[in-house]
């Protein structure tokens, strides 16, 4: 059917003619009378990546086909979300080896993204954890690869944003767990350096991530909150929790019901909410236990909290940069500041070793910034991107909806090996979206 | 734990309508033409919800096959869910009698057929609850689908009757009217936003209104006061319109 669809970031919009499937063949059919095709999940990317004139939802494709509860291994279409994979894992003690800061995506969508979380320096990407999946490819094959079989197309398919193919099945290994809870602690640092040192300091822990107020300046340029975990023992848990230590209590859940007007984001609100934000750790350092939602997704407990940025969208700029160019990422952070476009939501993070050939992490800072779209926000970018590309780093495919071509060539040393994989399993191009035509991927 | 079957197990209105009822513990009987098919929805609501699901073969429009298909089940289902339907090319139908068969059989004599058999067991038991997925469009024949429109009237007559009947025997029958609902049937129909249903809302009406044994549901709710609206156009104006 017809309809206007776009991505996480409600930018770019555009009409697509989406179909969906429940079983294979329906799929087969819908590939053998197109030319050019994309797989969507939830919609959970944030720019164009996963539009295009024809879309396959893979959202009523979403059945759990093997659930090992021995030996942690998932099997699963690619359809399903992962908040439905926790309800069905959790209480049996598994939790996801890999999770990103939302959990409604699909399986299909972390596999084309090969998502990352808060463990990644320890325990890597998506990717690492799958056992085999299946893809159909641009000859209508449907091919089960994994690191050993069909290895360029496995490779390729993490990370490859759905251009080899549609993907249909997923199985993956799981992490053990005794209870849903979280012990967390929080630590406040006065500058970039404080935290760029703990976050060194506390690296042995299992989740890390930081928030960064981006606003300010002088000696407290790049101040923010480090936040570690682990996945709590049921000892440390209170009375109360210790009953039902795989159990959660459901929460209400609140939306954004409507598109703010743009002005409600500005600098003054973003520079308030960070102030505030920062201010509300009174110590140095909190401890607590707390359920895994808050700690994994604190903003899924906002539905559609994108429509916060109002009507004309948000684009969510995601690079990362090798471990010993720091200095790239005060170069950024000191642009950003000086131009006054305080993202409300930045996200540092350390990322560990990475062996891949097309997924965005790679040792190094990453920091993910909210820009509402307005005038200039994209040459403003793009300037961005040069020093982003002056220091060797790279943007996150998943969150891009404007990076000019030649930064994407320049920027991933496996640019021409993923376009040649292309070519073997999509050589007629059947699998296209906005976003690998604009990278001259399948142009 | 209670059992539910549900014939035309492949749809997508099926899928939710069984996990509806198998996350609140019914075991689930999977009826359809295509049995392969089903397979991963039968690991799929074991694993989620922790209760038994079967798989059996079932052809709507093979009406000699439904009685050794019914006395074949592992055993008699408490609930019978009726969700089978084929809309098919209302064109087509107009000529090609092949499509208009198709139409007809699948959504009214293939009902009746396998829930005459099932009524009759029900009525000697003295117990069980039958719900029959009707439709709207069978409430004023329109232009543009009466085929289907007309099987579904007949459909919605057959379950009226049938309830009057089973009334008295203690069997509970509850005819389902859904508008417009998000499925691959209706895929490529343009259809109004604010009138259209989720699967699951379905799924939802369909199980509360079994537990509080009601007779008549319109699903979206307020489907009852536009049908109310479309059947009370007197027929001269009514003719001229293009629905």
């Amino acid at each position: 059917m017809e309809k206007r669809l776009a991505n996480w970031g409600n930018y770019p919009a555009m009409s697509c003619d989406e179909t969906t499937f429940s079983q294979e063949e329906q799929v087969q059919d819908f590939i053998s009378t197109h030319s050019s095709v994309i797989a969507r999940g939830n919609g959970r990317c944030y720019g164009d990546a996963s539009l295009a004139q024809h879309s396959v939802s893979t959202l009523k494709y979403d059945k759990v086909l093997a659930f090992d509860i021995t030996n942690g291994v998932f099997e699963c279409q690619s359809g399903i979300t992962l908040d439905q994979i926790l309800d069905i894992i959790v209480p049996q003690g598994w939790f996801l080896p890999v999770t990103p800061g939302t959990k409604f995506i699909t399986v299909g969508g972390a596999v084309a993204s090969d998502v990352h979380g808060k463990n990644h320096h320890v325990d890597g990407s998506f990717s690492g954890h799958i056992i085999d999946m299946d893809v159909i490819t641009g000859n209508k094959e449907t091919i089960t690869c994994s690191a050993s079989i069909h290895p360029d197309l496995f490779w390729a398919t993490c990370g490859g944003m759905g251009l080899t193919g549609i993907i249909t099945r997923v199985r993956f290994g799981l992490k053990k767990i005794n209870t849903a809870y979280i012990r967390q602690k929080q630590i406040k640092a006065r500058n970039l350096e404080d935290l760029i040192r703990l976050f060194e300091e506390y690296k042995d822990y299992t989740y890390s991530m930081a928030w960064i107020d981006c606003l300010q300046k002088g000696d407290s340029f790049g101040r923010g909150i480090l936040i570690v975990g682990e996945h709590a023992t049921p000892d440390e848990l209170s009375e109360q929790q210790r009953k039902a230590p795989l159990q959660l209590a459901a929460k209400r859940k609140l939306s954004v019901p409507f598109n703010l007007p743009s002005f409600v984001l500005n600098t003054l609100t973003v520079k308030a909410f960070n102030w505030l934000y920062y201010l509300k750790n009174t110590k140095r350092e909190i401890n607590n236990v707390i359920p895994y939602e808050p700690f994994f997704y604190p903003l899924d407990a906002i539905l559609h909290w994108n429509r916060g940025y109002g009507k004309a969208g948000f684009v969510q700029y995601q690079f990362v940069l090798p471990l010993e160019k720091k200095e790239g990422l005060v170069a950024i952070l000191q642009k950003i500041s000086d131009a006054g476009l305080g993202s409300f939501l930045a996200v540092l993070k350390v990322f560990g070793k990475q062996d891949s050939l097309i997924s965005f992490p790679m040792e190094g800072y990453t920091l993910a910034l909210d820009f509402p779209v307005r005038k200039g926000l994209f040459e403003f970018l793009d300037k961005l991107d040069e020093i982003v590309l002056q220091y060797g780093g790279r943007l996150y495919l998943s969150k891009d909806a404007r990076m000019k071509q030649e930064v994407f060539w320049q920027s991933y040393p496996n640019a021409q090996k993923f376009a040649d994989i292309i070519k073997t399993y999509n050589g007629t191009k059947l699998f296209r979206s906005v976003q690998s035509d604009r990278l001259l991927l399948t142009e | 734990m209670p059992t539910v079957l549900i014939l035309g197990a492949g749809s997508d209105m099926a899928v939710a309508i069984a996990r509806q009822f198998a996350s609140n513990k019914y075991d689930i009987q999977l009826a359809a033409r295509n049995v392969a098919s089903l397979s991963a929805l039968e690991q799929d609501l074991h694993i989620r919800y922790g209760v038994t699901a079967s798989t059996h073969t079932f052809d709507a429009t093979d009406f000699t096959s439904h009685a050794a298909f019914y006395t074949a089940l592992p055993q008699p289902p408490d609930v019978t869910i009726s969700v089978f339907g084929y809309l098919g090319s209302q064109e087509r139908g107009q000529s090609d009698w092949n499509e208009a068969a198709r139409i007809l059989h699948t959504n009214y004599t293939g009902a009746v057929s396998v829930l005459n058999i099932i009524a009759d067991e029900y009525a000697a038991r003295g117990a069980g609850t039958i719900v029959g997925i009707s439709s709207v469009a069978g409430e004023r024949g329109r232009q543009s689908n009466y085929l289907y429109g007309s099987a579904k009237a007949g459909f919605t007559a057959y379950l009226s009757g049938l309830r009057n009947r089973l009334f008295h025997k203690g069997v509970h029958v509850l005819s389902v009217q859904p508008g417009f609902v998000y499925t691959r049937m209706t895929e490529n129909m343009k259809t109004p936003a604010p009138l259209t249903a989720q699967p699951q809302d379905v799924a939802k009406d369909v199980y509360n209104a079994v537990k509080a044994k009601k007779n008549v549901i319109y699903t979206k709710w307020f489907w009852r006061y536009i049908m109310l609206i479309i059947k009370s156009i007197p027929e001269g104006i009514f003719k001229k319109l293009k629905l």
